[in-house]
Order: structure tokens, then sequence, then C-alpha cells
């Protein structure tokens, strides 16, 4: 897609994502190397194209759900780094009150029906969101982010299924990183591209370059399109590359399983670069620009961080509470 | 009061919630149909949007009644057999009972699983099975069980209603049973007891399927002077143990009937809490009537053996009163 097509603003709001995602992720993975990270963190440094290029297509009244390595989508989807940060560190100030953690961000106001810990949880809970969607008749879709690793699971192909059966408005987004856990997609995955399993649901199956975020935006824009005309789902597969582990810190515990050669091509297409050179060669977004927005995510990133060191952890009573809404 | 059957009066509550509320939907195989009987003639009713047929699809299904209540939605999901429910765990135990938690409050769950449970009459291990105790481990799900058509209609509306996940878990006998039901709009709150007979020498805490039998046998050991209240929790989450222990405090002998397993069981839970709070009460040890811990078998003979019955009950009041 010729970047000239697309907004100023937008442009620049996609790249302010992208830059976000990534430098909100390496300075979670230094936190948690200082130790002040509970948990596991899982990030998607080198994907930061497809959460960028899908949410921008949506709304707040859009609703999206995700998966352990979330973070992205979430940030993409408007959550604010002070209680993302807040909630990480297992804060009271935190999105969920310090119950949820990495793995589990909320918002629901902003149509964020959680990140997900369990591989293909997501899926049936967006393709439920779209089915309200339609039998309240507004014309909000669902998006459920989910990794190729998912599309191994029963929901994947119980959700098309459903979501085809009966036109939802909902897209189905895998972000296809290589590798499941430890385990590579060509090791784990009856098929060379996930896209061709839209087929056998009989909805669009649409392959796109996962570090193009134009590409990205564009695929998600005709699939939003599609969706609200009430001609049912898409599958979406974005090809990307996930360039650290499965999870921060596993070199501790796990040997090397990936070839280093791999890894360093990946970076050679990183999609901040790639987009950044898009932008350049319009001409009409100025390197300064980007400079600026840039220096305006790390202020914002420091002052996240900052009011989540210095934010209580919660009550401990507070545990026993929002088990139930009527308890 | 009218008397009406068990499956009419789960068809009258989801026929009186879609009527009063446009968000209420019903979603599940064979719906259309009525592989129970007990959606017959809503599809006809409220349409095809609204008695939602589905492929048979578990998971898919209850991650999509997740996903629609948190959007607004109050779906009923049947999944027909309880036994079914273990296909789609993950989107009631992981999902339905924790998002709300893990959001920090923010997330709305009002949805309702209906399935059938227990042992008919020789379905086998895959389709006799009693699963509530699996739920009752799993924070966030509340359980209802109703033991008669009055609690079916009162505890299934009040479900509906209810902003959390409730499962509703229906004894497969207990569709041939019949009983007075007032009419209209009767709500019976989660999370309130009943004492369906006083009697001042022991309690039998009934589970379900298991409070006509108990009454059965509270009757015919009236007979040898033996008094016997008979308690219906309605729901095992939420508990009302107050009601339970007040109950229990008036007889201080008490035998728990349930059809569930003995390990890990409802039962044993049950008894727990009594022996938690209430040991003070008890002039005896506590009796559990349940199945044994096998998977429940399909000859008529072995079946027999295996689950819980009047005699069973009988024995355990008689060995408690020796």
């Amino acid at each position: 897609m010729d970047a000239s097509a697309v907004p100023k603003e937008k442009l620049l709001s996609l790249y302010r994502t992208m830059v976000t995602n990534r430098r909100f992720e390496e300075t979670l993975s230094n936190l948690f190397f200082q130790g002040q990270i509970p948990g596991f963190v899982h990030v998607s440094i080198g994907e930061e194209a497809v959460p960028a290029g899908v949410c921008a297509v949506l709304t707040d009244k859009d609703y999206i759900t995700t998966t352990h390595r979330g973070h992205g989508h979430v940030l993409a989807k408007g959550a604010q780094l002070k209680p993302m940060m807040a909630e990480l560190l297992g804060k009271r100030t935190g999105y969920c009150k310090g119950k949820g953690g990495s793995m589990h961000i909320v918002s629901y106001s902003l149509g964020i029906f959680g990140a997900n810990g369990i591989v293909g949880g997501g899926l049936p809970i967006a393709t439920g969101a779209a089915l309200a969607s339609s039998l309240r008749g507004n014309d909000a879709v669902a998006v459920a982010f989910f990794g190729d690793g998912a599309s191994n699971e029963g929901t994947f192909h119980e959700s098309l299924n459903l979501a085809s059966l009966w036109k939802l408005p909902v897209i189905y987004v895998c972000q296809n990183n290589g590798y499941g856990e430890f385990t590579a997609t060509a090791d784990s995955t009856s098929v060379k591209d996930i896209a061709v399993r839209a087929q056998g649901y009989d909805m669009p199956g649409v392959i796109v370059d996962g570090n193009d975020v134009l590409a990205v935006y564009e695929a998600a824009k005709t699939a939003v399109e599609r969706a609200k005309r009430g001609q049912g789902p898409t599958l979406i597969e974005a090809k990307t590359y996930r360039w650290e582990g499965h999870v921060v810190g596993e070199q501790a515990f796990v040997p090397d399983y990936r070839p280093p050669e791999e890894i360093a091509a990946a970076k050679q297409r990183c999609p901040i670069q790639l987009f950044a050179k898009q932008l350049a060669d319009t001409g009409f977004v100025e390197p300064a620009e980007l400079e600026r927005i840039a220096g305006e995510v790390e202020r914002a990133l420091e002052e996240a961080v900052a009011f989540a060191q210095a934010s209580p952890f919660p009550e401990v009573e507070s545990a026993l509470e929002d088990v139930f809404a009527n308890p | 009061m009218p008397e009406i059957g068990f499956v009419e009066a789960i068809r009258q509550a989801l026929a009186e919630e879609m009527e009063r509320d446009p968000t209420v939907f019903i979603m599940g195989e064979d719906v259309k149909v009525g592989a129970f009987a007990a959606t017959r003639g809503l599809y006809e009713k409220f349409g095809a949007a609204r008695v939602r047929n589905t492929p048979i699809s578990e998971a898919g299904i209850a991650g999509a009644g997740v996903g629609a209540a948190m959007a607004g939605m109050r779906p009923v999901v049947e999944i027909e057999f309880a036994s079914f429910f273990y296909c789609c765990f993950d989107q009631v135990c992981n999902q339905a009972g924790k998002l709300r938690y893990m959001s920090g409050g923010q997330a709305r769950m009002p949805i309702t699983f209906r399935c059938v449970y227990g042992a008919m009459g020789s379905a086998a291990a895959q389709h006799s099975e009693v699963v509530y105790p699996q739920f009752l481990s799993a924070p966030g799900l509340k359980i209802a069980i109703p033991s008669g058509a009055a609690e079916m209609k009162g505890l299934l509306k009040a479900a509906i209603r209810d902003d959390d996940p409730v499962l509703v878990f229906e004894h497969g006998r207990l569709g041939f049973t019949r009983g007075e039901v007032p009419a209209g709009d009767v709500i019976m709150p989660l999370g309130k007891g009943a004492v369906k007979r006083a009697g001042n020498d022991v309690t039998i805490i009934a589970v379900g399927a298991m409070v006509p039998k108990a009454l059965a046998v509270a009757e015919e050991l009236e007979k040898e002077g033996i008094g016997i209240a008979v308690w219906d929790p309605r729901t095992l989450v939420p508990l009302d143990e107050d009601g339970m222990l007040e109950v229990v405090a008036n007889t201080g002998r008490v035998v728990i009937a349930d059809e569930g397993h003995r390990r890990g069981g409802a039962a044993g839970d049950l008894a727990a809490i009594i022996i938690d709070q209430g040991f003070d009460y008890l002039n005896a040890p506590i009796k559990r009537v349940t199945a044994l811990d096998v998977p429940i078998p399909f000859s008529p003979p072995l079946e027999s053996y295996v689950l819980p019955d009047e005699e069973k009950l009988k024995a355990a009041v008689r060995e408690i009163m020796a």
C-alpha cells in the first residue's frame, strides 16, 4: 500500500503505536531483569506492525481479545501506559487492580476483553462478542488476535465454523511469529500457510507481510468493511517473527532452539525501520517528526514507570473481592 | 397451586425470561428441536436469532456465550449432558469463572449454563456423571441444583437474572417428575436453602435428585419413630451455611446424600463445613451416602450397586441412630 494514500495523522499515529510497543516491551524486559516484574513476561518485539495496523481501523466500540503475548494489542487498542505498567508491577493502580498481570490486561471501556493465558482461549470470546453485536444490531466488530500455535487448538476451528455459519462481524488475526513456545511452526502445523485453513470455513483467508504496517492496515480495513456489510468473518495471517524468546529470561532454562542466522535475518526487516523508510519516501513526513514522537514516547514511559513504582500494592483483603458481581 | 412437569418448569422459566428481557437468548446443540424437550416450541416463538441452534461444538459455544455475556447479552447456554462440560472446561473455568476477577471486577459475566446430569438408567459412564464437584473447586462459578419443578423454575430464573456465571444442573430422572409451581414470576434466590421436612433426630442434607429420595426415606422411617429433617441446599455456590448449621444444630446427627462420587465430592465438602463450624452440634459422626468411586457402569445391577439409593440412605440413618 502506498503511504501517501493514508492521511498523515494516521501515519504518525501508526508510527507512535509501533514505537510505543517496542519501547514499552524493551523497558519491561529491563525491569524484569532487575527483578521488578513478578511472574512471566512475554514480549512481542519485532511484531509491532500487526497490532498497530489492525487496531488503527478499530474504535473504542469494537472489541479485541488477545493472547499471553498481548501488550502490543492492548496498547494499540488504546490502553494507557500508567495503569498498564502498574498492573505489570502488581500494583493497586493497575488496570486489573493487580489481579491480572501481564497476561490478563482487560479494559472494558476500551473494548479490550482480555489478554489470555490460555492458547486459543480468546477466539470464542471474540466470536461471542461479535454475536452480541449482531444480536444487538450495532455495528461493532470483534478481533481475535492469536498466534500460529492457537490455530491448532479446537477453539480456533470451532470459532471459525460458528462465525462463518452465522456471518458474524469478527476478524481472526493470526500473528504468525514462527514459534509456539519453543517449537517451530513447521514442526507443529500441518499447513505452510495458516490462512488456507479459512477455506475450510468458507471465509477469506488473507496472507499479509506482518512487518509491513500498511499492508496489515489495508487487510484489516477490508476485513472490517466486509464484517460491517454483514458478509461475515475474515482470517488474516500476518507473517512476522519473534525476535525474543517465548518468555523473557528463558535463556536460564532452555537451550538455544533457533538458528542465530534466522534471528539476524529477521532483524534486517525491522517493521519500525521499514515504516520509517516508507514515511521518508512520502516526502511529507519529516524525520524530525518521527524523532519528536520517539521522544514523547520516551518521556511518557518514564512517567509510567515512575507512577507504577510509586503506586502502592493492593491491600491484601482485596484478594477476596471481585469474584462475583453479586456475592 | 398448579402442578407442572419439571421440563415444563424449564420451558416456562426460559420463555418468561426471554419475554421479560430482550438480551436473554438461548444457545446450544439441538435447542431448535429440543433434545430434552426443555426448549421445545421456543424456536417457533422467539426465532432463530434468539434460540440459536449450534453445531456440536461445546468449547465454541461456551466461549461464544462468555464473549456475548461480556458484550452485554444474557446467554443461556445448553450443554446437553453434564459430561460434555469436559469439552469446554477451559471456557467455563478459566474464562467465565475468572475473567471478572482477573480484570479487577471490570468484566460482567451474566451467563447461565444448563445441563442434564446424573444417572438415568444405563446411560453408562459418559452420560451419567455428576460433574458439579469439579466446578465446586473452580472459583468464580455459581452452582444451582434444582430438586423439583418449583426449584427448577425459580432457580433458573434467578440464574438468568444473576450477573455472574451460574451452572444449573438438572437431573435426568427429575425430568419425569411433576410438582407444584406457583404461577408467574417466581424467583428462588441463589444461596438460600430450604427445610423440606422437619424432624428432630437426624438431618438428611440432600442434593438435587436425592431430595425426593430423602423425603421418601423420612416418611418410611417416621413409622419406626425416627424423626428426619430434610434440608435442600438448592445452590452449592453460594451455600446457605447458616441455614444448614441451623437445621444440623436441631438434630445433632447428619447424613449427607449426594449422587456424586465420594472422593473430592460435594458431600465431603458439606461435611467439612459442618465440622469446621458446627462440631459442637454433633452427637455422632457425619455419614455420607454417595456414588462409589468408579465410573458409572452400564449393566443395570452394576449401576444400582454403585449409585446411592433409599436403602443405602436408610442404612446410614439407622447406623447413626444406633
